[in-house]
C-alpha cells in the first residue's frame, strides 16, 4: 500500500514528459496546416520552418501550442486524444464491430491464451520428464536453455504463413508461436521447481518408503508451485507478445498488431497508439489475474509467497 | 523409402548413444557434458535431413539442412552485410544507449527511497510490455535506417535494466554501509566501492536478459521499412522469392549471434563478479 504514493508520481511524472513531447514533435505539422488555413507563422516557409528545432518554433509561434494537441495526424498524439480513442473502441462501438479493440482484442487474447495453455502443458511435461530421466536431463536441458537465448521471436511472421502456406489458417498458427515462447520458460522454472526439495526432505521420504511416484505428487509438485507460477508470469506476457508481433507484418486483418500496423500504414498513429495502450493494459492484466491465482493458491497451501 | 527408414535408424542409434552415456560411469565429466547434447542436435539434424528427403517435402516449406549450409558459405558477403546492419549498428548501438540510460536513471531514483519505490513496480510492469509495438512508430520518426532499429532496442532493453540495477543498488547491508561510514566514506565514494559492485550480479541478469531482446527489437524493426540490408529485411524479402535456405540461413546467423552475445555478457559476468557465491 505504501508504494501507491510513489508509483502514482513516477506515472505522472512520465505522462507531463508526454504531454510537453507533444509540442516539438507536432508544432511542424500544426503549423503547416494552420498556415494552410491562413494564419501568420514565423517563419513563413515550411522549408525555413524545418531548420527550427521544434522547442524554438513553438516559442515564436505560441498560438500554435493548443493546435499541437488536437492535430488530425500527430506525430505523437497527446494523452488525451489516445484515451478518448481508447474509450471510443473499447465502450462505443459494437463488440463484433470491426473498429471496436474489444474484438481486435479477443482475436488477439484467444490465440495467446490457447497457446499459453498448450505450452505451459508441454513444458510441464518436458519438466517431468527431464527430472525423472536422466537422458533426457542431459541432451535437452543445455538445448532448452540455449534457446532461450536465441531471437524466435523475430521468426514469428514467417511461421505464420509457412503455416498458411501448409493450410493451416485462424487462431491455431498464432497459438503455436505463443505456445512456443510460454515453452522454454515453464521448462527452465518447472525443472529448477521440481528439483527444490532439499536432500533432508527428499531422505525424510525414502525414511517413509514412499516411491518416486508418490514423492511427486507429496513433495515435488506441490514444492514446485511457487515456480510455476513465476513461469507462468513469464510465459503469458511472451505469449501475448508473440502474437502481437506474429500479426504485425503479416498482413494480418484483426487483432492488435494489425490494428497497431493499420494505423501506422493509413496516417492514423492515434489508432495505432490506443492498439499498443489496449496491448499493454491486456498483458498487465494477464499477469495481474496470474498473481491473484498465485496469491490464493499460495496461501491455501501455506506457502509463503516470495 | 531408405531415407525415411535411414532417419528411424538414426533416432535410434542416437538415443542409445546418449542413454548408453548419460547412464554410463563417466557420466559427469564435462566431455560427456557437452557430447550429450551435440549428439542429441546432430541426430535432430541428420532425421530433418533424412524426412526432408524421404518424404519429399516441397523445399519451399521446409529445405534440407545440407542445403541451408550451402546457402551460407555461399552467401558469406551478404550474410556478414546484414549482420553488419543489424546486429552491430542496430542492436549493438541500442543496447548500449538503453543500457547506459538504464543505469544512469537507476543511480539518480536510488538517490530517494520514494523515487526507487516508484520505479520498481511501474519498471517491471513496463518490462512485461509488448514494447515491440513501437518499433512501426519509430521508424516513422527516426527514419528506416539503423537510427530508428537503435531506438526500438534501447527502449526494449532499458526497462529490464533498470529494474534489476535499481534493485541491486538496494542490496547493502546496513553494517556493510555502517562499515563505509565509519571510513568516512562520502556517497560517491560508497557507490563505487561498494554499492554498484554489490549491485553487479542483478545489474547483470538485467543485461543477460537484454540481449535476447536487443537481437528480437532490432530484426522485428527491419519488418517496417528499412535499406535494402539487414537481418529483418533479408528474411522477409527471401520470404517473398519463397528463398527458404536464405531464410534459415539468417535464422541460423541470428542464433549464433544472440547465444554469442549472451555469452560474452556472461564472461564479461564471471570476471567482474567473481565473489559472488553463484561464481564460485
Amino acid at each position: 500500500m505504501k508504494s501507491i504514493l510513489p508509483v502514482l508520481t513516477v506515472v505522472v511524472a512520465v505522462v507531463l514528459i508526454w504531454v510537453v513531447a507533444v509540442v516539438p514533435m507536432n508544432v511542424h505539422l500544426s503549423a503547416d496546416q494552420a498556415q494552410r488555413n491562413g494564419a501568420n507563422i514565423i517563419p513563413d516557409t515550411s522549408i525555413a520552418r524545418k531548420e527550427l528545432s521544434g522547442f524554438v518554433l513553438a516559442l515564436k509561434n505560441p498560438h500554435l501550442i493548443p493546435l499541437t494537441y488536437v492535430g488530425k495526424r500527430p506525430n505523437l498524439p497527446s494523452p488525451h486524444q489516445v484515451g478518448v480513442e481508447m474509450f471510443d473502441t473499447i465502450f462505443g462501438k459494437k463488440i463484433n464491430s470491426k473498429r471496436s479493440l474489444v474484438y481486435h482484442g479477443w482475436v488477439t487474447l484467444a490465440p495467446t491464451l490457447l497457446g499459453f495453455a498448450i505450452g505451459t502443458f508441454l513444458g510441464l511435461m518436458l519438466a517431468v520428464g527431464i527430472v525423472f530421466s536422466r537422458v533426457m536431463d542431459k541432451s535437452i536441458m543445455p538445448w532448452a536453455i540455449v534457446s532461450q537465448t536465441i531471437p524466435i521471436l523475430a521468426l514469428a511472421p514467417m511461421i505464420i504463413v509457412v503455416l498458411g502456406a501448409v493450410g493451416v489458417h485462424g487462431v491455431l498458427p498464432k497459438s503455436v508461436i505463443a505456445a512456443y515462447l510460454s515453452f522454454f520458460p515453464v521448462v527452465v522454472g518447472m525443472v529448477k521447481g521440481l528439483r527444490s526439495p532439499d536432500q533432508m526432505q527428499l531422505d525424510l521420504l525414502r525414511t517413509y518408503r514412499t516411491s518416486n511416484t508418490q514423492g511427486f505428487w507429496k513433495l515435488r509438485l506441490p514444492s514446485s508451485t511457487p515456480y510455476l507460477f513465476a513461469s507462468c508470469k513469464i510465459g503469458i506476457s511472451a505469449s501475448l507478445v508473440g502474437t502481437i508481433v506474429a500479426e504485425l507484418p503479416t498482413g494480418a486483418k484483426a487483432g492488435f498488431g494489425a490494428r497497431m500496423l493499420v494505423g501506422d500504414q493509413y496516417g492514423q498513429p492515434i489508432l495505432s497508439w490506443a492498439a499498443l495502450f489496449s496491448a499493454a493494459l491486456t498483458a498487465a492484466a494477464l499477469v495481474g489475474i496470474i498473481s491473484l491465482i498465485e496469491r490464493s493458491t499460495l496461501r491455501k497451501m501455506g506457502i509463503k509467497p516470495a | 523409402m531408405m531415407y525415411v527408414i535411414a532417419g528411424f535408424a538414426i533416432w535410434a542409434v542416437g538415443w542409445l548413444l546418449n542413454v548408453y552415456l548419460a547412464n554410463g560411469k563417466s557420466s559427469d565429466h564435462w566431455v560427456t557434458s557437452i557430447g550429450i547434447p551435440l549428439i542429441f542436435g546432430i541426430t535432430l539434424l541428420l532425421m530433418w535431413e533424412c524426412f526432408v528427403v524421404g518424404f519429399e517435402v516441397n523445399p519451399v516449406f521446409l529445405p534440407r539442412p545440407s542445403d541451408i549450409i550451402l546457402r551460407m558459405t555461399n552467401e558469406v558477403s551478404w550474410l556478414w552485410a546484414d549482420f553488419n546492419q543489424t546486429i552491430i549498428k542496430g542492436a549493438l548501438t541500442g543496447y548500449v544507449i538503453g543500457g547506459l540510460a538504464a543505469l544512469a536513471v537507476a543511480v539518480l531514483a536510488d538517490r530517494s527511497d520514494f523515487l526507487t519505490r516508484g520505479v520498481l513496480p511501474v519498471g517491471s510492469f513496463m518490462a512485461a510490455l509488448p514494447i515491440v509495438g513501437i518499433a512501426p512508430i519509430f521508424v516513422k520518426w527516426f527514419g528506416s535506417d539503423w537510427q530508428s532499429k537503435a531506438a526500438v532496442v534501447a527502449v526494449m532493453v532499458f526497462f529490464p535494466i533498470l529494474v534489476n540495477a535499481v534493485a541491486g543498488l538496494r542490496d547493502t547491508t546496513s553494517m556493510q554501509r555502517d562499515l563505509m561510514r565509519t571510513y568516512g566514506a562520502g556517497y560517491w565514494p560508497t557507490l563505487f566501492k561498494l554499492r554498484v559492485p554489490a549491485a553487479m550480479p542483478f545489474i547483470f541478469n538485467g543485461l543477460k536478459i537484454a540481449t535476447t531482446l536487443a537481437l528480437i527489437g532490432a530484426i522485428v524493426a527491419e519488418f517496417f521499412g528499412s535499406p535494402t540490408v539487414g537481418m529483418g529485411f533479408r528474411i522477409s524479402t527471401s520470404f517473398g522469392q519463397l528463398a527458404l535456405d536464405m531464410v534459415w540461413a539468417e535464422i541460423v546467423i541470428a542464433a549464433l549471434a544472440g547465444s554469442a552475445f549472451y555469452g560474452i555478457v556472461t564472461l564479461i559476468e564471471k570476471g567482474v563478479t567473481f565473489w559472488h557465491p553463484s561464481q564460485r
